[in-house]
């Protein structure tokens, strides 16, 4: 199962990204393995729609989970149809390797 | 007989039960009541910058209920801050957009898709969650 931490940068020492569409980078975490790796958001300075562009991508890798601070309303609505869970964290004060640790 | 009213569809619910006065001198002015609707209107129009019309489309009323619903929302808030009276979220006529689910123990907020299968807190896996449209 993969899982998606929306983050500020590459590193796991790297803040948490309260955004969705417009975070800088997304951990994701391969929950049988253990491993993490980073991908850059190339929709990050998009004019519009980057929200829905990164449910395409989210798609693409095969993620069943999103952990993120705020969704837009576009971005439910594809998540959902997708069959994607949908975590909301209010405390941008997280690094990606606490929130790793909080659900292992 | 007055016209039903329709329901009125908010994507995510106000994250607090209230907001209260301090330092004030009076003892209790009261409390003023903002539904969700009226949340969700300030949030769309001021929050989000979006028009009314595009407003109005997202919460399933017409361009002009939208704006009602949006003034009686700043009404409420500038009677509130004349007046130092709380603020207190009731559910109004609000349509919950999708079932969200907040823990108790982490207060996390998520969704639990149709195909997942366990009904625990993604987080922390407490099973003390609860339905946010029911708060």
């Amino acid at each position: 199962m993969k899982t998606v931490i929306t983050a500020t940068g590459n590193e796991l020492s790297s803040l948490f990204d309260k955004r969705f569409g417009r975070a800088g980078w997304f951990c994701v975490l391969d929950s049988e393995t253990g491993k993490t790796q980073f991908h850059k958001n190339e929709n990050k300075d998009a004019q519009g729609g980057a929200g829905t562009k990164t449910v395409e991508y989210m798609v693409e890798l095969g993620v069943t989970k999103v952990i993120s601070g705020d969704f837009g309303p576009k971005a439910k609505d594809l998540l959902d149809k997708f069959n994607i869970q949908m975590v909301i964290i209010q405390d941008d004060e997280l690094s990606i390797d606490d929130i790793i640790r909080k659900i292992k | 007989m007055p016209r039903r009213r329709r329901l009125r569809r908010v994507v995510t619910p106000p994250g607090f039960k209230g907001y209260k006065p301090y330092g004030s001198n009076r003892e209790s002015a009261g409390y003023i009541e903002l539904l969700y609707e009226e949340y969700e209107s300030l949030k769309l129009a001021d929050y989000d910058l979006m028009n009314h019309l595009e407003a109005s489309k997202l919460m399933g009323v017409s361009r002009a209920t939208f704006a009602r619903i949006y003034e009686s929302a700043r009404r409420k808030i500038a009677k509130a801050l004349v007046e130092s009276k709380e603020i207190r979220s009731v559910y109004g006529n609000a349509l919950m957009d999708k079932n969200w689910y907040v823990c108790d123990e982490c207060f996390v907020r998520f969704t639990i898709p149709p195909r997942h299968r366990h009904r625990h807190c993604p987080m922390c896996r407490s099973e003390r969650i609860e339905l946010v449209n029911q708060l």
